[in-house]
């Protein structure tokens, strides 16, 4: 069947319009239901990444890679209440605790992707400050326990301070 | 209305100025991908969740702190209709994504229109640069610069392992897409155009059309950006991207050069036909104008028409778009009507 519109390309996309309970029919290839308007936006013709996602998953539990399908069938997060089946279908996260609660099924899901799972690049200042001062923290303990060893007591409770005053820092989230 | 400066003029002031290789490539685009950590992604956000998100932003943007990225306009996509927000997906200041399907969607704007900081769309935030030409290094800087900023003030949701997190996982890790338009006639005349394509799906990247994701390719322009988020630095990703587009701009200067010294004549018959379609058309659809532009483009590049500013070109291709054309005339157009208000302005534009 040809557009009904150019009489040039075949018609891919059938419309059925019901007015004032007047039924039309109409036959436009792409090119000319996006003329007309009738096609809204232009992601929801192509065959994007999320009607990949599925299949990637199925994959998995096909070649029999995943541990535990039954139990990635109930995973939730309980901060947004996403389930991983949900996760599944859209192939979008609900929110940042996502990644967490998925943790154990994403990194087959990552490598499928980019070919890697683990992130190199850019870190924001601020959680790189906060590394900063675990690393820190965990230096200065170090330090706390020879001091201890040694019986350098006054030396000692200095760096318990020092520490205390740091974790502080870190659990107010403003290093 | 404080919008309606960015809604009339076809062009930003940004695609004024010329960049490198800019008979080649059109523009260079960086967007970073950003959440916030104490909100649900917008998929899951409620209205409230969406305004605050979008309060903090112009936070941000108000601050002194802020003043040496310059001035930003807020615009919220429920304050503009349809057309208008159409229009602003035709100047690629934002999504299609957002003006169609984002609740509570906003967008903040920089005054010459390189700078766009999307709200609510699938993230939170997505910060862009657009510079004219092969700029594609200054946009990752000046991207990266406004990231900056914010981060300074808002808590990013932000993993040690995964990088940025995202709504869907093929941004997770730098959150980065960068990308570069670029008119490629020559190659798609001789037909390398499809080999090029599947060869630089091999190295990570990937060539949409130029409106973005799922977008066919429109009078001989091609999108060329990274697919790959996750295990890349963006430094390695920009490189990477830079690097294959230089490649492909060699292959259509050599392109050219084959299809004037072999097909001198076909060649300035193919321009010269654009040229008499589009001054004397009564009735075009978008189609045949973005072709019709795209070999007028051509013809100026080889120097074969010397009258014709590329800016024009550029102008007209975002004024014949459905969007625009309608804007303009004030008045929802059917698409015969469409038709034939394209040609005028086609006519319009080339006489002066």
């Amino acid at each position: 069947m040809l557009c009904e519109n150019c009489k040039q390309n075949p018609a891919t996309l059938h419309f059925t319009k019901i007015v004032n309970g007047k039924k039309n029919e109409f036959h436009l290839c792409e090119h000319c239901a996006k003329e007309k308007g009738e096609v809204i936006g232009d992601n929801n013709n192509g065959f994007s990444f999320h009607h990949l996602l599925s299949g990637l998953l199925s994959f998995d539990q096909m070649m029999g890679n995943n541990p535990a399908p039954n139990s990635s069938e109930t995973l939730k997060c309980n901060t947004c209440g996403l389930t991983f089946l949900q996760f599944k279908k859209t192939g979008k996260f609900g929110c940042s605790d996502c990644y967490t609660y998925f943790e154990n099924q994403l990194d087959p899901i990552f490598r499928r992707i980019h070919g890697n799972s683990i992130h190199v690049g850019k870190v924001p200042a601020r959680s790189g400050a906060k590394l900063h001062l675990k690393n820190k923290i965990t230096n200065l303990k170090e330090e706390l326990q020879q001091k201890i060893v040694k019986e350098e007591f006054e030396e000692a409770a200095k760096l318990r301070d020092q520490i205390r005053d740091l974790e502080l820092k870190l659990s107010e989230g403003r290093g | 209305m404080s919008y309606e400066q960015y809604i009339k003029n076809p062009i930003s002031e940004w695609m004024k100025g010329n960049g490198p290789e800019s008979d080649i490539v059109i523009s260079s685009r960086v967007r970073l991908a950003r959440n916030l950590k104490d909100y649900p992604f917008p998929s899951l956000a409620t209205d409230s969740h969406a305004n605050e998100i979008i309060d903090q932003v112009e936070g941000v943007l108000n601050r002194d702190s802020s003043v040496d990225i310059g001035k930003f306009e807020l615009i919220k996509m429920d304050e503009l209709n349809d057309l208008q927000r159409r229009v602003l997906v035709e100047k690629h200041l934002i999504s299609p994504n957002l003006a169609n399907g984002s609740r509570k969607g906003a967008v903040a704007l920089s005054d010459d229109e390189s700078f766009s900081i999307m709200i609510n769309e699938e993230d939170h935030l997505r910060i862009q640069c657009l510079l004219p030409g092969l700029k594609i290094y200054d946009a990752w800087k000046f991207a990266n610069k406004i990231d900056d900023i914010f981060e300074k003030e808002l808590e990013y949701a932000f993993d040690e392992k995964r990088g940025y997190l995202t709504s869907c996982p093929t941004n997770v890790g730098t959150g980065i897409r960068a990308s570069v338009m670029m008119h490629v006639p020559a190659l798609v005349i001789t037909g390398q155009i499809n080999r090029i394509v599947s060869a630089v799906t091999q190295v990570g990247l990937t060539v949409r059309g130029i409106y973005g994701e799922g977008s066919e390719a429109l009078g001989n322009f091609i999108q060329i950006s990274n697919q790959i988020t996750l295990g890349q630095s963006e430094n390695d990703i920009v490189e990477n991207l830079y690097g294959v587009v230089n490649q492909i701009i060699e292959l259509e200067k050599k392109a050219r050069d084959n299809l004037i010294k072999e097909s001198r004549y076909q060649i300035e018959d193919r321009v010269g036909r654009a040229l008499g379609i589009l001054s004397n058309a009564r009735i075009i659809d978008s189609k045949e104008a973005a072709q019709k532009l795209s070999d007028l483009r051509l013809g100026i590049d080889l120097k074969m028409v010397n009258d014709i500013s590329p800016i024009t070109l550029n102008e007209l291709m975002v004024m014949t778009q459905p969007g625009f054309l309608q804007f303009s005339s004030g008045e929802v157009l059917s698409p015969d009507e469409r038709d034939i208000k394209r040609a005028s302005i086609i006519r319009e534009k080339l006489k002066n």
